[in-house]
This record gives C-alpha cells, sequence and structure tokens, in this order.
C-alpha cells in the first residue's frame, strides 16, 4: 500500500510527529509562530484520547507539561521566543526532577517581542544558557517539514531515553514553510517510552543509580508513591544538601548527555570530502548554504556543507575534524553569531570562520553566502 | 484510641522545618485526618506545593507527592490532573505563593472548576524568606519590607477564590482545629475546584513584628476573629466589624473540567 | 523542467494568497509529482497590510525555499506590487487587477491584467473566490502546473458546498488570463 503523503506546514508536521511519537498531553499558551502547533493537537489529542489544555500562560503550559508528565503521558508544549523566556525557570525544573517533555519552540526575531512574524535563529543559546544553573540541555534543529516530523519523534525519544526535557527548535520559515511529507508507517520511525521500575513499590526511588546514570521513572497514580522536589534531591527524591551528594547528583544529571554525544549528535555533511571552504549551518539556512555550494561548485570552487542537525549537544568534534582540512569555514546564520562563537571554539584556530549574520527579519540569501565563498576560498 | 497520623506520615521525614507556634503542622493533621476520614487511597492521591514554608508539607506525607516552583503548584497539579483524572489532587501552599507569584495559576484554575482542593495556609507573610509583606498582609501591618506599615490593601482569599469561579470555598483558622479536618473532607468531596483557607500564625517572622507578645495571643486573635457562618446571620455589621467569617462560604454545582474534556474526546472520537 | 520556477502571490492580508499558494504547492507536489515549497511572509494584521506566499516548483530537491529571481508575480494592490516587484526577472510574468494596480513597476515583463476582483464579485458572485480566480489565471500564464492537478488541488481544499463556486472562479480567472495574455 501507498504511504500517505500531505503538502504540510512545518508546524502541522510538528504536532503530528509528536502523536506518532505518543504524546497524549499538549498544554500550551497562544504565541506566533508557533500557534499551529497547538491548533493540530487540540484536534487531535482528543481523538486518540489525549488530552489538550490552554494554560493561563506560558509558564503555566510548562508546568501542566511537567505535571503531566510525571502522571504517566507523554508530553508536549510549543512556544516562542518570549515564550521560551517564561518558560525557562520550569525548563530547570524539569532538568533537576528529570521529568522528560518536549519544547517546540519556533525562532522569531527578538529580544522581548521582536519581531513577531519575522524568522530568526537566536533561541540557540537560550536553549542551552536559558534557565539557571548547571543542567543538560538537547537542541535539534530541523530544516525542512519532513524532518521536523522525523525529528518530533526523535525529541520526544531522547526526553524519554535520558528523562529530561529536550527542545526542537524550527526557525520560522521551516516551521511555516509547507512541503510534501510522507508519513512514516506505524512502527517504521523508532518509539522510546521512559523505562519503568523493576522493582517493587516500597523499594523504589526516583533517582536510583543502581540502575545507571538515567533511573527508571514511575508514573503517579501507577502504585509507585515516591516524592519529586526542584531542590537538590538525593536518590529517594527528597531534599539534601550533603555536599557530596549535591555534587555527584549535579554530575549525573550533566552527564547522561555529555557521556552519549554519540547517541544525541546528528549531522550532514555534503560534498565535504574534496572542500575547501565549508559553511556550517543548520535550518532553513542550511537551505540557502547548499544553494550556495552548488553554484560554487559549477563555477568551479570546492564548497561544502556540514548541517547541523542536532545544535545541542553541539558536534564538536566533527567541526574541530573539518577545522583541520578545510581552508575556511563559513556560519551563515539569522542572529548575530551565536553558532560561529561554538564553530570557532571547535575550529581552535585551524581555520578562520566568517560569519554572515542576519537579524532583519529577512532570510539569508544564497547570493550573500555564494559572495562570501568566492570572498575566503 | 488515638488517631494514629503515622500511618501517613513518611518514615524518617520528620521533624519538619516550621518553628514552634507555627499552625502549618495544625493544618498539616486536619489534612491527616480529612484523608483518613474519606479512606482515600494513598497511590491514587497527589499532594502538589510551591515554594515556602507550608509548601514542604508534602514531602512529609506518604501518597504521590510534587513540590514544585514557586507559585506552580496548581498549574503542575493541573498536568497531573488532566493526564489521571481519576486521581484525587490536593495542592496545599501559602498565601504569597498562591496570591501573588501564584494568582494567575490559582484563579485561573478557580475560572476551569477543575476537580482538586487548594488548601491555602495564610499566615499573612512570606515566612520562609523571612517575613516580607505579602498580598494578604493587613494594610499597616509590619514587615521586613514594610518598615513603616504596610501600605498595599489585602486579598480577601476567599472572595477571590469565589469571583475567578472556585465552587467550594471555605474558611477557617488553625485554632480552630477540630474544624479543619471536616472543612477539607466536605471540599475534596466536591466535584470541582474547592478552596480552603486556613488562616494561620507566623509568630517568628509575623508575630514578633507586630506586637504579639506570644504564640498564644496570636492564637487568641484566631479564635477571636472568627465568627462561624451561621452564628454571623444574627448579628449586626457593628458586631462582624473586624470579624472574619468561618466555614463553608460558598458552593454551588457546575460542569467540572476533566469532565467536560472527556466530552470533548467523545466528540472528537466521534467526529463531531 | 530541472530548473526551479519561483511564482509569487501578493496583495493584502485577508485576500487568501495564502491559500492560493498552497493550492498551487499542492498541485504541483501532489497532484504533479514534482517538488514544491510553499513559505509565506505576513504583517502582524490579519487583515490588509501586504502579504506575499511563495512557491517554488522544480523536478529536483528544492534547497532555498524562498524566492530568488521571481518568475511569475501576481500584485492584487497597488502596495504589494510596489513591495514585491523589485525582484522580479526580466521577461517574467506580472499579472495585476487592473482596477487596483495603476502604477505598474518599470521592465522588461510580461504584463497580464484584468479586473480580478471584480471577476469575482460580479461574474463568480463572491468577492472571496478572488483568490482562486487569481490562481486560475496564475496557472494558466505560468504552465508550471496542470490544470487538471490545480482543479483537483482547489477542490479538495474547499468544502462541499462551495465546491461549484470554486469551481467556476478557477475556470474564470484561467480562460480570463489567456485572453488578456
Amino acid at each position: 500500500m501507498a504511504k500517505k503523503v500531505a503538502f504540510l506546514q512545518g508546524n502541522e508536521a510538528g504536532a503530528q510527529g509528536a502523536l506518532y511519537a505518543g504524546c497524549k498531553f499538549f498544554a500550551g499558551y497562544p504565541i506566533t509562530p508557533s500557534t499551529e502547533v497547538a491548533e493540530v493537537m487540540s484536534a487531535e489529542l482528543p481523538k486518540v484520547g489525549g488530552k489538550f489544555i490552554q494554560m493561563e500562560d506560558e509558564i503555566g503550559a510548562m508546568a501542566a507539561v511537567i505535571g503531566g508528565s510525571l502522571a504517566g503521558s507523554k508530553s508536549l508544549t510549543a512556544t516562542s521566543g518570549p515564550g521560551l523566556s517564561l518558560k525557562q525557570e520550569l525548563i530547570g525544573y524539569a532538568c533537576i526532577a528529570e521529568a522528560p517533555v518536549v519544547i517546540f519552540n519556533v525562532m522569531r526575531g527578538g529580544p522581548s517581542t521582536g519581531m513577531p512574524t519575522g524568522p530568526s535563529q537566536s533561541d540557540v543559546m537560550s536553549a542551552k544558557w536559558g534557565t539557571h544553573g548547571d543542567h543538560p540541555a538537547i537542541c535539534l534543529v530541523p530544516a525542512s517539514v519532513q524532518e521536523i516530523f522525523e525529528e518530533t519523534v526523535r525529541a520526544f525519544n531522547l526526553a524519554e531515553k535520558y528523562r529530561t526535557p529536550v527542545m526542537i527548535m524550527p526557525d520560522e520559515i521551516v516551521a511555516h514553510m509547507r512541503e510534501r511529507i510522507v508519513f512514516p508507517e506505524p512502527g517504521e520511525l523508532e518509539v522510546i517510552n521512559r523505562t519503568a521500575p523493576s522493582v517493587p513499590a516500597d523499594q523504589y526511588k526516583p533517582y536510583d543509580t543502581k540502575f545507571g546514570d538515567v533511573p527508571p521513572l514511575a508514573a503517579f497514580g501507577s502504585g509507585y508513591r515516591f516524592h519529586v522536589t526542584g531542590l537538590n534531591k538525593a536518590e529517594d527524591g527528597f531534599p539534601t544538601t550533603k555536599a557530596a551528594l549535591v555534587q555527584a547528583e549535579e554530575e549525573r544529571q550533566v552527564r547522561k548527555v555529555d557521556a552519549n554525544i554519540d547517541d544525541i549528535v546528528t549531522f550532514e555533511e555534503y560534498m565535504l570530502d574534496d572542500a575547501e571552504v565549508a559553511i556550517v549551518a543548520f535550518g532553513s539556512t542550511s537551505r540557502s548554504a547548499r544553494y550556495a555550494v552548488n553554484e560554487a561548485r559549477k563555477a568551479g570552487i570546492k564548497a561544502g556543507l556540514f548541517r547541523i542537525r542536532t545544535f545541542w549537544p553541539f558536534p564538536d568534534k566533527q567541526i574541530k575534524a573539518l577545522a583541520s582540512k578545510v581552508k575556511a569555514i563559513i556560519t551563515p546564520e539569522m542572529n548575530l553569531g551565536m553558532c560561529t562563537i561554538e564553530v570557532r571554539r571547535c575550529a581552535e584556530g585551524k581555520a578562520p570562520v566568517h560569519g554572515i549574520f542576519r537579524v532583519d527579519g529577512e532570510p539569508i540569501n544564497p547570493g550573500q553566502i555564494l559572495d562570501k565563498i568566492k570572498e575566503v576560498k | 484510641m488515638a488517631f494514629d497520623y503515622e500511618k501517613y506520615i513518611r518514615p524518617g521525614k520528620l521533624p519538619h522545618i516550621w518553628c514552634p507556634g507555627c499552625g502549618h503542622g495544625i493544618i498539616m493533621k486536619g489534612l491527616i485526618r480529612a484523608i483518613d476520614s474519606l479512606g482515600l487511597e494513598k497511590n491514587n492521591t497527589a499532594i502538589v506545593s510551591g515554594i515556602g514554608c507550608a509548601s514542604r508539607l508534602p514531602g512529609y506525607l506518604d501518597f504521590c507527592t510534587l513540590h514544585t516552583a514557586h507559585g506552580r503548584a496548581a498549574a503542575f497539579a493541573t498536568g497531573v490532573k488532566m493526564a489521571k483524572p481519576e486521581m484525587n489532587v490536593i495542592v496545599v501552599g501559602g498565601d504569597g505563593d498562591g496570591t501573588a507569584i501564584g494568582g494567575n495559576h490559582f484563579i485561573h484554575a478557580c475560572r476551569r472548576n477543575i476537580d482538586m482542593t487548594y488548601i491555602i495556609m495564610n499566615n499573612n507573610i512570606y515566612g520562609m524568606t523571612g517575613g516580607q509583606f505579602s498580598p494578604c498582609t493587613p494594610t499597616g501591618a509590619k514587615a521586613s519590607t514594610t518598615p513603616y506599615g504596610n501600605p498595599d490593601p489585602a486579598f480577601d482569599v476567599a472572595k477571590l477564590a469565589i469571583g475567578a469561579g472556585a465552587t467550594f470555598v471555605a474558611r477557617g483558622t488553625a485554632y480552630h482545629a477540630t474544624q479543619i479536618d471536616k472543612l477539607i473532607a466536605e471540599a475534596v468531596q466536591h466535584k470541582g475546584f474547592s478552596v480552603v483557607e486556613i488562616l494561620d500564625d507566623c509568630p517568628t517572622t509575623y508575630g514578633r513584628r507586630n506586637k504579639f507578645k506570644s504564640v498564644i495571643e496570636m492564637m487568641n486573635r484566631l479564635k477571636d476573629i472568627a465568627v462561624p457562618v451561621k452564628a454571623a446571620e444574627k448579628m449586626t455589621p457593628e458586631q462582624l466589624q473586624g470579624k472574619i467569617l468561618t466555614g463553608v462560604l460558598y458552593k454551588e454545582e457546575k460542569p467540572e473540567y476533566t469532565t467536560e474534556y472527556a466530552k470533548v474526546i467523545e466528540r472528537a472520537k466521534g467526529g463531531k | 523542467m530541472s530548473q526551479r520556477y519561483e511564482i509569487r502571490f501578493s496583495g493584502a492580508g485577508g485576500q487568501g494568497l495564502i491559500l492560493a499558494g498552497v493550492i498551487m504547492a499542492e498541485a504541483a507536489s501532489i497532484y504533479d509529482g514534482k517538488q514544491a515549497v510553499q513559505s509565506q511572509s505576513y504583517g502582524p494584521e490579519a487583515r490588509g497590510g501586504a502579504s506575499k506566499s511563495e512557491v517554488i516548483v522544480s523536478d529536483s530537491l528544492i534547497d532555498y525555499p524562498k524566492a530568488t529571481v521571481v518568475d511569475a508575480l501576481l500584485a492584487l494592490t497597488q502596495e504589494a506590487c510596489d513591495k514585491y516587484s523589485h525582484d522580479l526577472k526580466e521577461g517574467g510574468v506580472l499579472l495585476i487587477d487592473s482596477d487596483l494596480v495603476t502604477r505598474q513597476p518599470k521592465g522588461n515583463f510580461k504584463v497580464v491584467s484584468f479586473p480580478i476582483i471584480n471577476t469575482a464579485k460580479n461574474e463568480v458572485g463572491r468577492e472571496i473566490v478572488a483568490n482562486i480566480v487569481a490562481l486560475g489565471a496564475m496557472v494558466a500564464l505560468t504552465g508550471v502546473v496542470s490544470k487538471e492537478g490545480a482543479e483537483k488541488a482547489v477542490l479538495a481544499r474547499v468544502p462541499e458546498a462551495f465546491v461549484e463556486l470554486n469551481k467556476k472562479a478557477f475556470q474564470m480567472g484561467y480562460d480570463k488570463a489567456i485572453a488578456a495574455k
């Protein structure tokens, strides 16, 4: 049987991906340019017995999804820049409480209200540094409608596998554009569910490191009683100020991601084998970059593209290797140099890194990148 | 035989953090008696709180307990209740947590009439942070941030809840200990969003700044100002001056949120 | 056609131009088996303001989703025509509403004009289908999607009760564009 195809908007594909992953709870607050995610979820979730709630504000929405997740439902919220800022405290809560949730954040111009309908890629640092304290961060940056679907599924998988909040952050262009999408059949994409406890209820501890860095998570109402807090906690979930324990727990939370970088980090290499100029780009900007690479190749310039698909954790070792084999790196991005900072850090001076920055609400077009390729080749 | 509180208290989690003379412990015992009288199943009951002295309560009790972030308890609890509507959900917290930083979540939980009980322990102050004034600090009172007396008017929590759409609102005091469990039990049994405000005292950060000589004096104040709603019906406005009504202040039956959402699911599945 | 073909629908918010673009792209992508991407940019206004919807059609993978050099431009208002005609390519197609766009941009374009909104209002019977009239015209002028594919895409997007109205709007736009060429 032919697979189901549709001509879908990025945000709609994200909602469909969430449903495919088994999302059963959505809580959100209306914000441009992410509202279509909420609209689709409000229509589709109840059809599968799931629940949708529009909360009183962004913070309430973040709180509700953590509550929903702890009660056993795979949970999603969707937002954009200002909403992401508001959610940050509770993103930290989800990190420390180790509650799997997915945050679908469409990047629009900022700071503050900025350009609600204009594209941007300026929330990537927020995704890692937005909430206070040391914490793990996973952030996916899809570049097509099909990829939004698939990466939303992966966002849920990573959240469940590592018991941590995961952000998927399409820029406004990718989120609002429409493309043909081929829906994967059920079972075609891997769907991961959190590990449930195997011990009897009276022996259950929600942060029991006996089971490794990602302890099994019981659901409220499933026969397991336990305590969850935003305070630094011991393995039984109760607050502690014991120095050694706090240190160990903090390190474990971050290690969940740091020790599994190869499992989490994804990227795409295009025409890099013999490239002398490498473009490092993500989201819609990577599509301009690919166009520019093709044009450069036609003009006899050995250009290639490294497309970042997972922004956090950052593909450190890949960028480091890239820097040692090309003459120059170009980093086009719809912000004033956030990815560039990371690429320079990884390049360690082995190749010069030239940024192309745009924050005027317009996409970086292929011509701008091509000009830079010609300039630095 | 004496009531066995230990049945509901997590082993090894006491002593609690509350100061001598604080009423939070009295309220916790009232909550335990209420739960016991209703026979709520521990595994099927979630107790959710925000931040503050009162919000430490869930950690002591042997249920599914969720100590959230400042002000956010009602929103977290809403998520729990939506995911598992069959669970009993009880929120506990203080006046600052619930009506200032959490005020928006509080009024919207009232408006939705989602089936849970919110116990608000009103001691008129931010105790944990050292006695700053809250939205429930009386005008003129001294707090660590109102050294010249509080210029702010105070919330009437019960009126706020009724105005926002809560369908069961009751008030008690930490002095009237035996009434607490009855009010909470009735609130939990009510289908919809129920609020139980319990007037409480903070001798450490409120009492000593406001010329209360002792905990007993503070407790006596609660005794003196409380007037049961029935008794108030026979009193003149002059007699009610400075008094606070206690008991069930408001009750009505209205569609409950998770029940209404179950109908949404039916309609969606039926393609309507 | 392995090359990109870029189409821009522009006008005011509320004229249904985003939908017109979506239908054109859907016709190419779902019914004609080509590659297509539709994107848009819009202001804060739900009604009014200048709004555009862009469609890229190609036989091969489309990377950059926005227009670079526009092959065909529809402008339903003067404001949109002024704002969005700067990158219309030499020899490109410009379709304008003859009642509403009185100042044409300078350049070597194939200009086609007819009263699009008036056609919808007076000949089809409902102003609301002006976008479908315009779509029919763009399908005729660009030839980048099949007429059959476009019709199917239109009908898949409209409620049962409005099928005939939209069919009529599409056909009328198609015919008027051919006549005005």
